[in-house]
This record gives structure tokens, sequence and C-alpha cells, in this order.
């Protein structure tokens, strides 16, 4: 037998008599211990319990291959979405195209400002006796209801588009070049109670427009119009580009 | 001359009822140790390869398997304590398991030697 360097669990001295039982006994309850631990560890790994105190950088690899995971099957799902759309794509589906290119029309008309729109939504006065409400407070609220889900609004008769600017000081705003005065009234169109939770955010713009020495009067209804348009503004440089897909 | 004889029985009659009563209580495990169970479990794993090595070289000593054994297993422990307080916890870690993983390599080559004669 060739010599080896002694390891663990191996002794190279005659090994020395014991007592067999309780010897026995000790093996077997660290058996039984490291059953029991890789067990539970079994159990714990499998649960997503192991999370909870992972480590930090632990945890940043598995969120790194979770996101590339996803970024796969979003491929994945964009791929069969097109195979399906090649699929369906039958002479029924034409009919389908044309309806659907008319309602994104609409939805592009309304979002653009060039047609008008009803619905239910919010009317906002903001009243503003000092002139002390300032173009950003303006801009604030018309941000706020575009991220709450506002679809379209104006501001005392000014549609707000996308390249809609608001500028100037306190009393002389104007929106897209067109002088606006207090009170102002936003009127916009969104799920009402959404848009009108959306001004009552602690430091968001009522308390802004109250803290400047303004009040602001929220009412939600089940129909607002918002009737004035904006120019379709026809993109002097860019022009649409061929479908990659084609 | 002969090592103390604990038949494989006992060990595996172990092994089964620990992996019985994991299964069976599924306790939770305290947050504080969830980073250390599984280089425990692999420590314990390795002190165990190396008693059935020694079993089948019939040099096998209760004492030392059990000294190592718990000594495998603390160490390993303190090792990744260690780690985790110096904030390289994760390299640590993955470096007991690979030490651990070779023992436990060279431990089943060695049984294997015995069992197969290859």
């Amino acid at each position: 037998m060739t010599t080896r360097p002694p390891e663990e669990g191996v002794t190279e001295q005659a090994p020395t008599r014991q007592r067999p039982w309780s010897a026995g006994l000790l093996i077997g309850l660290l058996c039984a211990l490291l059953g029991f631990a890789f067990a539970v560890q079994l159990r714990t790994v499998d649960s997503d319990e192991g999370l909870t105190s992972a480590r930090e950088e632990d945890l940043a690899r598995i969120l790194a291959d979770l996101q590339s995971r996803q970024d796969r099957l979003r491929s994945e799902i964009s791929e069969q979405q097109a195979l399906l759309e090649q699929l369906g794509s039958g002479e029924d589906s034409a009919a389908a195209a044309i309806e659907e290119a008319r309602r994104q029309a609409e939805a592009l008309a309304i979002l653009n400002g060039t047609i008008a729109a009803a619905g239910p939504g919010v009317t906002i006065t903001i009243r503003d006796p000092d002139s002390t409400v300032t173009s950003t407070i303006l801009l604030d609220a018309v941000q706020e209801l575009r991220g709450a889900g506002a679809e379209t609004m104006q501001v005392n008769g000014v549609r707000i588009g996308m390249s809609s600017a608001l500028v100037g000081d306190p009393g002389e705003i104007r929106i897209d070049d067109v002088a606006v005065e207090g009170p102002y009234v936003i009127v916009a169109i969104g799920d009402s109670q959404t848009l009108a939770t959306a001004m009552q955010i602690p430091g968001g713009v009522e308390d802004r427009v109250i803290q400047v020495g303004g009040n602001i009067n929220v009412v939600p209804a089940d129909r607002v119009t918002v009737d004035a348009l904006r120019p379709l503004e026809v993109p002097e440089y860019a022009e649409p580009a061929p479908d990659p897909d084609d | 001359m002969r090592s103390v004889r604990t038949g494989p029985l006992i060990p595996i009659l172990g092994l089964t009822a620990g992996v019985a009563a994991g299964i069976w209580f599924d306790p939770s495990v305290p947050t504080a140790l969830q980073p250390y169970l599984p280089i425990a479990v692999v420590a314990a794993l390795d002190a165990v390869f190396g008693g059935v090595r020694a079993r089948l070289d019939g040099i096998f000593d209760a004492k030392v398997f059990v000294v190592s054994f718990i000594s495998n297993v603390v160490v390993a422990g303190l090792i990744v304590f260690l780690g985790d307080q110096l904030g390289v916890g994760a390299q640590l870690s993955t470096a007991v398991i690979v030490v651990l993983g070779i023992r436990i390599f060279g431990n089943v080559a060695a049984i294997r030697r015995h069992l197969f004669r290859a």
C-alpha cells in the first residue's frame, strides 16, 4: 500500500479500541445530523426563501441571470408573435388591418390633439390671485396628469401635445406661444379618480399651489370635453423608414 | 489489526433517519444560519467520504471520524463567517466549496478503486 498524507477520517497509527456502542451511536448521530441538514438545505433551496438571506452580490448575480433570461424570453415572444402575424395574414385580415389602422389613426389624432375628444376625466381650476403660480407648477400638473394616464388634455383652451412648452414668468405664462392667464383651467381625459388622486400627492401640485398662495379645485367628472385643437406637425426631416421585416 | 467495527448499518440508518426527519419536520433555517448550512453540509460530506475511504482502507477510527466531522464543519463555517465579516463571504465560500469538492473527488476516487479495483 502506498503511503498517503493523513486525511480526515484516516489515521495512520493503530486505531485504539473504544467502546463500540458509544462510537457507533456518535457516528450514527452525526450522520443523522448530516442527513437532516442536507434535507433541510434541499428544502430551503427549493423554496425561494433562500433569497431573503442571500448575499448582496449573489442577489445581483441572480438578478442579472433572471434579466438575461427575461430578455431571451422576450425576444422569443416577439419572434413567435411575428410568426403568428405572418400565419394569420390571410385575406380576412385585410379588413381587420384597415380597421386597426383607422383605430390607430384615431388614437394618434387624439394624442396629437388634431381632433376633439371626450370622455371621463377631471377639470382642474387653479386660481392665481397674486400671480405666483409658476410655469413649473403648471408643467408639473401636466406631467403629473400624463403620469397618471391622462390621454389628452388642454390648458385654458390650448391643447397639450407631444411638443407643448410651458414657459414664462408667473402671471405671464405662455403655452406654445399663446399667453394664458389665471385662473388656469386644465381639462384632462383619463381615469378620473386616478387623475384626481395624482393632484393630491403630498408635495405634489395641490400642495405647491397652496404653498405659493393660490388655490386649486379638482372636479372629477364622467364626461369632459377636450375640444381645443393643435395643428398637425408634419415632420420636416424625418420620413417613415422601410419596415425591416419586409 | 482490526479497527472498531461499526457496521455500515448505523451510519446509513442515521443518514436515512436524518433525511426523513428533515423532510418530516421541514424546519425553516434561521436567517443568520442560512449562508452557512450548505457549507456545513459539504464539509460534513467531505468527512463522511473520508470516513468511508478509511473504512475501506481498514484504518477507520471512530474518534478521528467524529473529531474530523465536527472540526470540518466548524472550520468551514468559521472561514465563511470571517469572509462575511471581511466582505468577501461569497468568494471565500466558493473557495471552501472548491477545496472540499476536490477532497471529496479524491476520496471518491479512492473508494472507487477499492470497490471496482479500477
